[in-house]
């Protein structure tokens, strides 16, 4: 058999198999197991065959709960069938889990392990999900490594067809998934020997089939169903022994020999830690450095966690075993244990229990957390775990790697502790940005190490939680031995260093894990006598101390010569190779330049020759820096948040911005996952390159800037001039145009410079040309250094002004409506996103009453991401209140909310007639009878809700104190439901659908990207025919669905489609009328996003190109103009004035089919034109329509 | 009938040529040109900047999440490397000459990919030179020199015919056409049509317009036929409006030895062409010409003389002529 070596990560390693072993595999995008089904989806539509010689179909569902449904019924019809997911997506297959193996039908989940969402939603990795899981009868089997998730996903793939039982197959989220290792290939002849075609036939044999029909699924009764339940126990029985010969088999074949469970360490080792997932690896690595110190210890590996073998369980313990340590990465809130550390607890006590034990006495017992989230766990974590077994009195129910100082539950750990393999591997670090291509040159550095040479080579990727402007460290490890550790590189351990952004050197502190005597390379465009001055002075006495190697070179100049753009990757690829030596140079130069070959394709030569130019270009431009021997730089890098930063911001928010989120104590941490709104005011990112600057000569005061700007950071205040007596000389006002605002007051749009993304949108949307400066514009880009201290003092004054009376402004103007305050500000989401001014517009109209119900999605993620959060509050200190619950349930979650709300207003009024007396008549009838459909209505409503409480005081009654607690429901209450188009057309549709029907007073906003966005692009049902994206790279062949026709068919829904970059006016209209409409209202916004290709600054551009095609049609149908005799319905675009070509071919989603299926392209763009026209034309009717009766309105009109 | 015509040294079974148009990016749909009687084929322009193309955005962003975004091809094919592929992929399926098109106006070197044109089986080139003479410092001689030198270059690297496609807006087009052909072309096709910018009012913005040709936006194309015709020894294409029969019989015999067709065939389709044809053959069969080549140029202006419709005097008589009506004016 072939020993051909890959360099793959856990995902394509697990997608390989199954994309091998199967004929169906239903797929739902989730993180961190989305990758398999991209892969899968890739190469089906590349054509590539299964082990049959047939193209597996991939189909995607609305939701994972309808991905195992679609696997039941694949494998009830005698396919081979394969799913991936994770966390919530597991949740939702729970129900299908038990009917599948409830029915002994053979088939491997994938799963890359995933926290649940609880007090918050995490991406990162722990066993919450599979645990989750033990019920439902999947047989569990755990990989470690990248190398046991192909080998284990074809032992279970061969295990399940022979014993029946269908398995988890489940590994670590990103540790294992995303982990990029060189492994060992399983070979198709292997997977060929592995699998029984026999066991295939006897699968569809047991198919339905009309030929020879049966019946499944029976509906069973108290008399059968509990014998029937037990009728599948001798499968379970049967089931270890099953998977154990798989094992032998792959054995034989591969020469990787693997068990139920694998006892690592000393033959008589007395303190073991028992536990399973990638944290095996370095408990492993840890045993062998300290048992080589004389220690004696062990560690067992789980791997078949179910069914679990009870006595292959303790066999596997040295029989000199006196303690263990069982160690769960989830946690079981309010039980005596986590699950693994109890099947350990009964299987011993049931072979004590039997006289069958093997062990002198009972060993020591204990259990404990680790992990959780993709905490790190590291060798001295398991160092400190066996410390622990050693005490007298171990604790139970610990906690490592964290400082629970609330309940104590956490092991202390010798932080410096480090085992041998931290110096016999080369240990190198890179931070870069995620859009600058660090990572996948590094994953690219990892497959030519992994191929040149006889080196085993390990990557793990960390990002950080902003869409924009966010920071990758990449953590590479190259040594001869295999490398078993599964954790981050640390403090001091990392002989290679490389910033690929000077502005890091600022923000983080790069060269805390330089080890001494190191090397750290820095991307600069300072000349190499001039680059220390450039470095803070901490960062220069770290070199000075660390005796660290210096070399710069200025990577962007070489790209600029070499017409690469801001493409540095192959060229600080290339400086890392001259400095780590791992391969001769010239043979490394001679990979890369290969790894630049297959990228490009043979066929972009001309790139692909500048490439070569400035990989050659640069080992000369790497140049050494002479380190003086003390440092005198005067820069320091700057505090985290400002020092009058509120007490939590500075104390917790301000760690975990800091990179010392790892450090905080369980008491510093809100219990409930409460937190501080606008936090994300504090955090100064100063990503921008160039901001914009205001002419406030030329300008026209018309609020287009502030209303379009994605992170709000561009403001207008209407104020007093004798206000600014203390403002600094470079604040900008002049007085406002307009008789709406009290004369000799003046304007002021200031912007936040260190917030601005730069995205430039602001500059894009100013209506005003200078006539006599070409390209000018009333607002300008301009660099930002320069201008960042002026602004800076600027902005603090701006914030100081008062904000104009609300009740004074007309808030359908636009000019007047962009006079309020936004809360929601400063959000991580994307330069130039399209979903965010939305938001902000809402939460200037409504934020001070909104309520907001967020589905999980980039909404959501910007919205909630910590460290810092953007939705905020006013000087009254009011403001949106916002939770996300989960990604499918987010329409009924907000109809809750409303729902309580009415019901507390209710009892309000209720409480308000019990203690009419002691409140008066007047005051109660005001109260109940306010009309709040105004701001002044609201203001007033507030003031006597104060009164109320004022006077409830005074007032002894019990009924008092339970109005004081409902009192504020008095106020109105706008109940905002938001989320993406992958919740509202896709998994949340049937409870989005059940709001619609409710008519409740809610609004529903549904930021329309077309695509999943927020797990990396896959296709929804929104997204439109003919568009490119994951999961349909052949092009999406079926029409976008039409949600507003959808919600206009229930007829007392408000319905509004909008795009506020095409008809701004429209859409602040639309979001007035939604709010103010007394029952459910829908708004459907159209919002470009970077998952389409262009860049977002094109934003403005290619919303106006989908209204104008006819792709998006701007409506509002108000069921309110029924009643005034009007058609509800009003089309707010004109008739497709382009051609869809011109729309598609404006956008890379669309025009890159041109390049890879022009004829599928082409039929996609008829389609699509023809519908284009119909849905026009079909509104159009309708909008023609008189009400009530079966005439148009033009026939009633030609009869008048 | 005999319509065969001679055009760039090639030998063509009749003067119906499609021209640039993403009709021939289609394998079949070309195969359907030549079953309707394309005598050759001009295929689509392979333009400059697709040779420098800029490079793929990236493909890596920040959020753990959304590691990168669209699946991308492995292996995005360049258009140069498209492009040759393409007109192999059409001389495997077609008997007809296959005419490659280049298009473009900087000083780059992007001519010399000609050659490579040539080697993937190109029978003839058309070099398209679309430049706005938007600079006010570049004159006017200066334009032409550039023109010249372009394809003077690209004759510098291959050997087979050249046609250039031409705008109307030359001083003195007469002359530049002979400069061409004393630079190495074999041909001219007149004219080239530009995309005309146009302004939404709604939106304030620049839209770019492309609007198919309409019957009657022959004319300008014709008076220079007819003009050129006999007085330069080169091959003469008449391209933009001819939509049928009589469209293409007039250029035919204003002196253009093909006829490029485009705007009708992405309206109708190839079955047009079939139309076209058969209407020119029977326009013949009921003329006085026995061959194309007979009726081919005799309506030029070498025949007409200085007093024709060709030139100015009659420019005179038209106007003078026009008779005012204000009854119709509302």
């Amino acid at each position: 058999m072939s020993r051909r070596t890959i360099t793959v990560d856990g995902n394509e390693a697990a997608a390989r198999i199954a994309h091998l072993c199967n004929e169906v595999i239903a797929i739902y995008p989730i993180t961190p197991a989305s990758p398999m089904g991209e892969h899968a989806d890739a190469w089906s539509a590349q054509g590539k065959e299964n082990l049959w010689g047939s193209v597996p179909q991939i189909i995607e569902l609305q939701s994972e709960g309808g991905a195992a449904g679609a696997i039941h019924g694949a494998l009830q019809s005698g396919a081979l069938a394969t799913t991936f997911t994770a966390s919530q997506g597991l949740l939702l297959m729970l129900p299908n889990m038990y009917k599948i193996a409830g029915e002994l039908s053979p088939t491997v989940f994938h799963i890359a392990c995933r926290s649940l969402a609880a007090q918050a939603l995490s991406i990162f990795g722990d066993h919450s999900d599979i645990m989750a899981a033990r019920g439902t009868g999947f047989a569990m089997l755990g990989a470690n490594s990248v190398q046991q998730v192909m080998d284990m996903a074809l032992i279970a793939q061969a295990a399940t067809l022979q014993g029946r039982v269908p398995i988890l197959h489940f590994f670590d989220g990103f540790r294992t998934s995303h982990e990029v290792a060189r492994i060992e290939e399983v070979a198709e002849e292997t997977v060929r020997a592995m699998l029984d075609d026999a066991q295939i036939t006897a699968h569809r044999e047991r198919a339905l089939n009309p030929e020879h029909p049966v019946v499944r699924g029976t509906s069973q009764n108290p008399d059968v169903y509990f014998q029937a339940r037990e009728s599948v126990n001798r499968y379970y029985l049967a089931m270890p022994q099953v998977v154990q010969a798989c094992m032998e088999r792959f054995a034989e074949l591969t020469g990787r020999r693997y068990q139920l469970f694998e006892y690592h360490g000393a033959a008589d080792a007395e303190r073991v830690i028992i536990l399973m997932g990638s944290g095996v690896e370095t408990a492993i690595e840890t045993v062998e450095e300290l048992n080589l110190a004389g220690e004696r210890l062990g560690v067992v590996a789980v791997r078949l966690y179910r069914p679990f073998d009870a006595a292959a369980c303790i066999a596997a313990l040295p029989a000199t075993t006196r303690a263990i340590a069982v160690l769960d990465r989830c946690k079981e809130p309010g039980a005596d244990g986590e699950p693994l550390y109890k099947d350990v607890a009964t299987a011993l006590m049931q072979q004590f229990a039997a006289g069958q034990s093997a062990f002198g006495q009972m060993p020591r017992l204990i259990g404990g957390r680790y992990g959780l989230s993709s905490k790190e766990f590291t060798p001295g974590m398991v160092k400190g775990v066996f410390d622990e077994l050693a005490k007298e009195q171990p604790k139970s129910g610990f906690t490592i790697g964290i400082d629970d100082d609330v309940t104590h539950t956490s092991l202390d750990w010798d932080e410096r502790f480090r085992t041998g393999a931290t110096t016999e591997t080369v240990n190198a670090l890179f931070y870069g940005l995620g859009s600058d291509g660090t990572v996948s040159a590094n994953k690219n550095s990892i497959k030519i190490i992994g191929e040149c040479t006889a080196l085993q080579a390990q990557g793990y990727f960390v990002y950080d939680s902003k869409k924009s402007g966010a920071v990758t460290v990449s953590h590479l490890r190259f040594g001869p031995q295999p490398i078993r550790s599964s954790y981050l590189i640390g403090d001091g351990d990392a002989q290679f260093i490389a910033c690929h952004q000077e502005l890091f050197l600022e923000r983080y502190p790069i060269l805390d894990k330089a080890a001494a005597g190191g090397t750290f390379l820095l991307n600069s465009s300072s000349a190499p006598e001039a680059v220390w001055a450039t470095l803070p002075r901490t960062l220069q006495q770290q070199i000075i101390d660390k005796r660290l190697r210096f070399f710069v070179i200025d990577a962007y100049r070489i790209a600029a010569e070499n017409e690469l753009g801001q493409r540095i990757n192959t060229i600080m690829q290339c400086a890392f190779f001259a400095l780590v030596e791992l391969l001769p140079m010239a043979q490394a130069i001679d990979a890369i330049k290969q790894a630049v070959e297959e990228s490009y394709g043979k066929r972009g030569r001309e790139i692909i020759e500048r490439n070569f130019a400035a990989i050659d270009a640069s080992s000369a431009g790497l140049q050494q820096v002479t380190v003086p021997a003390t440092a005198q730089s005067q820069l320091e890098r700057a505090p985290t948040v400002a020092a009058q930063a509120p007490e939590f911001i500075r104390q917790v928010t301000a760690e975990i911005i800091a990179g010392r989120g790892d450090r905080l104590p369980v008491s510093l941490l809100p219990a409930d996952g409460t937190w501080p709104n606008g936090s994300s005011a504090w955090e100064k990112r100063n990503l921008a390159q160039e901001i914009p600057v205001w002419d406030e000569v030329l300008c026209i005061h018309c609020g287009k800037c502030p209303f379009v700007c994605p992170h709000g950071v561009i403001r207008s205040k209407v104020f007093d001039p004798a206000l600014t007596g203390d403002a600094p000389p470079s604040f900008k006002h002049v007085p406002v145009r307009g008789k709406e605002f009290p004369e000799g007051w003046h304007i002021s749009y200031q912007v936040a410079p260190e917030d601005c993304t730069g995205c430039a949108l602001c500059v894009d949307i100013c209506p005003v040309k200078d006539k006599e400066v070409a390209g000018r514009r009333a607002l300008n880009m301009a660099p930002q250094p320069p201008l960042r201290a002026q602004e800076r003092d600027n902005w603090a004054f701006f914030l100081t002004l008062p904000e104009y009376d609300r009740t004074a402004l007309t808030l359908s103007k636009m000019k007047e409506a962009m006079i309020t305050q936004p809360l929601f500000e400063f959000s991580g989401a994307c330069s130039g996103c399209g979903e965010t001014p939305y938001l902000k517009l809402a939460s200037q109209l409504f934020g001070d009453r909104m309520v907001v119900a967020n589905a999980t999605g980039c909404s959501s993620i910007y919205g909630g991401n910590l460290p810092t959060t953007p939705w905020a509050k006013n000087n009254e200190g009011r403001g949106p209140a916002w939770n996300n619950s989960l990604f499918e349930d987010n329409a009924e979650f907000g109809l809750g909310m409303r729902v309580a709300i009415d019901q507390q207003r209710d009892y309000a009024f209720a409480l308000l007639e019990r203690l009419h007396d002691e409140i008066g008549e007047e005051r109660v009838t005001a109260l109940r009878h306010a009309d709040q459909g105004s701001e002044a209505g609201i203001r007033d409503q507030r003031e006597r809700v104060a009164e109320l409480r004022d006077k409830l005081k005074t007032c002894e009654r019990p009924e008092a104190r339970w109005l004081e607690a409902v009192a504020e429901q008095l106020i109105k209450r706008s109940v905002w439901i938001v989320g993406g188009d992958g919740w509202a057309y896709d998994i949340g549709f049937g409870g989005l659908d059940h709001v619609l029907a409710a008519g409740r007073d809610v609004n529903i906003l549904v930021l329309d990207t077309e695509v999943y966005s927020n797990t990396g692009g896959q296709t929804s049902k929104a997204t439109p025919r003919g568009a490119v994206a994951k999961f349909s790279a052949g092009g999406k062949p079926t029409a976008k669905k039409d949600l507003a026709m959808i919600a206009m068919s229930y007829e007392n829904v408000y319905v509004a489609q909008v795009a506020y970059a095409a008809k701004d006016v429209q859409t602040l209209k639309a979001f007035q009328e939604a709010e103010s409409y007394p029952g459910t209202s829908i708004i459907i916004a159209y919002a470009p996003c970077i998952a389409w290709g262009n860049d977002l600054a094109d934003n403005h551009q290619m919303q106006d190109l989908a209204v104008r095609s006819g792709h998006w049609p701007l409506l509002r149908y108000d069921p309110r103009r029924l009643e005034q005799g009007l058609n509800p319905l009003q089309l707010d675009s004109k008739a497709p004035s382009i051609a869809y070509r011109d729309f598609v071919a404006n956008e890379v989603r669309f025009n890159m089919l041109w390049r890879t299926h022009p004829a599928e392209a082409e039929q996609f763009l008829d389609a699509s034109q023809h519908e284009a026209m119909a849905r026009y034309h079909h509104y159009e009717q309708l909008a023609a329509l008189a009400p009530g009766v079966g005439q148009s309105a033009a026939e009633e009109k030609e009869k008048e | 009938m005999d319509l065969r015509t001679r055009y760039l040294g090639l030998e063509l079974a009749n003067p119906l040529v499609p021209s640039a148009s993403p009709l021939s990016r289609d394998l079949d749909m070309a195969r359907r040109l030549e079953d309707a009687g394309a005598a050759a084929l001009v295929m689509y322009s392979l333009f400059e900047e697709e040779l420098h193309p800029t490079l793929l955005p990236p493909h890596e962003f920040g959020h753990v999440e959304a590691q990168s975004y669209l699946p991308l091809p492995a292996h995005p094919a360049a258009a140069l490397d498209s492009y040759l592929e393409q007109i192999a992929a059409l001389k495997r399926r077609l008997q007809i000459p296959v005419i490659a098109s280049l298009n473009g106006s900087s000083r780059n070197g992007w001519v010399e990919c000609g050659r490579e044109l040539v080697e993937a089986g190109a029978d003839a080139l058309e070099l398209n030179l679309y430049t706005i003479a938007a600079e006010v410092e570049t004159d006017s001689q200066q334009q032409e020199q550039h023109y010249l030198a372009l394809l003077a270059q690209l004759r510098g690297v291959v050997t087979v015919p050249i046609t250039v496609k031409l705008s109307p807006y030359f001083t003195a087009l007469a002359n530049m056409v002979a400069s061409l052909e004393a630079a190495g072309a074999n041909g001219v096709a007149l004219f080239n049509r530009f995309y005309q910018p146009d302004i939404d009012t709604g939106t304030l913005r620049l839209t770019p317009r492309l609007q198919l040709s309409h019957p009657g936006d022959t004319l300008l194309a014709m008076r220079w036929l007819g003009i050129l015709h006999g007085k330069v020894g080169l091959s003469l294409a008449a391209t933009g409006g001819i939509h049928s029969a009589e469209d293409a019989i007039k250029m035919l015999l204003a002196g253009a030895d093909v006829t490029h067709l485009c705007s009708a065939l992405l309206r109708h389709g190839p079955r047009h062409l079939s139309e076209i044809l058969r209407g020119m053959e029977q326009w013949l069969a009921e003329s006085p010409y026995e061959s194309l080549e007979m009726l081919k140029g005799s309506l030029a202006h070498r025949h007409a003389g200085t007093d024709s419709a060709y030139e100015r005097a009659s420019y005179v008589r038209m106007l003078g002529s026009y008779a005012l009506n204000p009854t119709q004016w509302e």
